[in-house]
């Protein structure tokens, strides 16, 4: 700091570059573009000098031709909306399945008591080991990638949900409760409102893993999908469309949590501002 | 001393039963009546019972003994007769502070637009005049707890229970609120009952003092505050106000050293 604001009358031989305001404020804004031309750069440098084969490590240049090819083609889109129609049923079952269950669970005492131990049991267990079993059970179209969306996506759900249910402030409780309010107007007018960013927590999660679920349930058994898409390009060792997929998928997923953030901004207005960034 | 009694609350004793399976008796045998119109505090050490009386009184504790009576009807549960202010403010946060205050109205389905036009004189008269549309967040401590005095009042209760609302404050906004609060009390001639543990504002507010002891929480004596009104802040250099507050002192003082003995049980 007291360098930069010495008199620059007694520093004529060396002067330095003045930043840009903006830059100087928040370089990231220049660090994270230059860390991806700088390991760009050097990955194709590498794949170009043949130190890794073409096979393993496909250039960047080729991934990006692959894009291209993918999207232009009508392939990727055609097999991404079947993704992404299966990840979003997924999403949507997911979501009111687990706001439904956990309000019920917290609102009833003797229903916590019953199942919560089951719970916490099934929370622990790896669903995606469920894949191959859902996908005999609902066979090979697009449900079983549904079923298995759904179900990893359900969890984060009921855990967050569960979690905001019990977070409500006592005090605002006892507002409505000195009022005379009833179960339902203390649910609608403190506890859900004050769930909602526990809610939206969740929401972030299950975005994503609404998409894990369908690939996953993709890569089990289908005739559709990205998910089917890479199996195919890495079966036919076509790595370089194997990276382009992930690059869509990427991309998928990074609009789905963008979606769940401007909502949250939308609905939670209240919260204080360094809380949204929060994931 | 007066025929009808807004609040009575006759022999009421409260039984917490402990995580051990023991009992401790937390309000024994308390006897109070409050007149229409009367500001009348009740002080005592900590955890002497006296928020016990207020949720009583409010209707969120049920489980007790005794008689309770609010405008001459025995109290079963909340009741349309009474205004609660806590020691936070409690406002929905995700509220304007006008649509706090109408809270209690969309509760009791009271009219909408009669409870709009009521909200806004009510935060016009706790002096938040222009803040209609901000949110708690973008309010000092003060000014969410005038939304929450606002509010308390926006179903025309015939009794306004405070229980220590000023706690959180600073002192100098607490000095500000207590003028404001007997203000507030003559000119909407309300009953009020406040919680406090601080005999100052217990004697500067009110027309008369409880005074609690606890283990078990009762009530060992009423102190009359003969200090005319309107009082105002200069009122701590009258010697009538000097004694009262010494006087109560001296029985919380009694009843601390008395005590001592049983906390360390």
């Amino acid at each position: 700091m007291s360098e930069a604001t010495a008199p620059e009358l007694n520093l004529p031989a060396t002067p330095m570059p003045r930043l840009p305001s903006w830059l100087r404020a928040r370089p990231e804004l220049a660090l994270t573009p230059l860390v991806f031309v700088v390991v760009l750069g050097l990955w194709q440098a590498v794949v170009s000098l043949g130190l890794v084969s073409q096979y393993v490590l496909p250039a960047p240049s080729n991934i990006g031709l692959a894009l291209f090819e993918g999207l232009t083609s009508g392939l990727f889109v055609q097999h991404g909306l079947v993704t992404l129609g299966e990840a979003a049923s997924g999403f949507a079952i997911a979501v009111t399945a687990g706001l439904v269950i956990a309000t019920l669970v917290a609102e009833i005492r003797l229903l916590e008591r019953a199942v919560y131990p089951y719970l916490v049991m099934l929370q622990t267990m790896p669903k995606i080991a469920l894949a191959p079993l859902l996908v005999v059970w609902f066979g090979f179209g697009s449900s079983s990638k549904v079923a298995v969306a759904a179900i990893i996506s359900f969890f984060p759900m009921l855990v967050t949900t569960l979690a905001g249910m019990r977070a409500t402030d006592k005090g605002r409780l006892d507002v409505l409760r000195a009022l005379g309010a009833g179960p339902i107007r203390c649910f609608a007018l403190a506890k859900l409102p004050d769930a909602l960013p526990h809610i939206f927590s969740g929401l972030s999660i299950a975005v994503v893993f609404c998409m894990t679920g369908a690939i996953v349930g993709e890569f089990v058994g289908a005739s559709a999908g990205l998910g089917y898409l890479i199996v195919q390009a890495n079966a036919r060792m076509n790595i370089p469309q194997v990276f382009a997929i992930l690059l869509a998928l990427g991309a998928i997923g990074v609009a789905g949590y963008a979606l769940v953030q401007g909502l949250r901004r939308r609905l939670l207005f209240w919260e204080p501002k360094q809380e949204m960034s929060r994931p | 001393m007066m025929a009808t009694p807004l609040i009575a609350v006759r022999e009421l004793s409260k039984v917490y039963p402990t995580a051990k399976g023991e009992r401790v008796q937390a309000l024994s045998r308390i006897n109070l009546e409050i007149g229409q119109g009367e500001f009348v505090s009740l002080v005592g050490p900590s955890g002497c019972g006296k928020t016990t009386v207020l949720r009583i009184l409010a209707g969120l504790i049920a489980d007790y003994t005794g008689d309770v009576s609010v405008s001459g009807k025995a109290l079963h549960g909340p009741s349309r007769e009474v205004g609660v202010v806590f020691q936070d403010a409690n406002l929905m946060p995700w509220r304007t502070a006008l649509a706090n205050v109408m809270l209690p109205a969309e509760v009791l389905g009271l009219n909408r637009r009669l409870a709009r036009a009521r909200a806004q004189e009510l935060l016009g008269m706790v002096g938040l005049e222009g803040f209609e549309r901000k949110l708690p967040g973008e309010l000092s401590g003060g000014m969410r707890q005038r939304v929450a005095i606002a509010r308390a009042l926006i179903h025309d209760p015939a009794v306004l229970l405070l229980d220590e609302p000023f706690g959180a404050l600073d002192a100098m906004t607490r000095d500000t609120m207590n003028v404001e609060l007997a203000a507030i009390a003559a000119r909407s001639k309300k009953t009020v009952f406040l919680i406090t543990h601080s005999i100052a504002e217990a004697v500067f507010l009110s027309d008369r003092v409880l005074v609690m002891s606890s283990r078990p929480g009762r009530i060992v004596e009423v102190i009359p505050v003969a200090l005319p009104r309107p009082r105002g802040l200069d009122i701590i250099a009258d010697p009538a106000f000097a004694a009262t507050v010494l006087r109560i002192r001296r029985l919380l003082d009694g009843d601390t050293a008395s005590a001592l003995p049983s906390i360390a049980h």
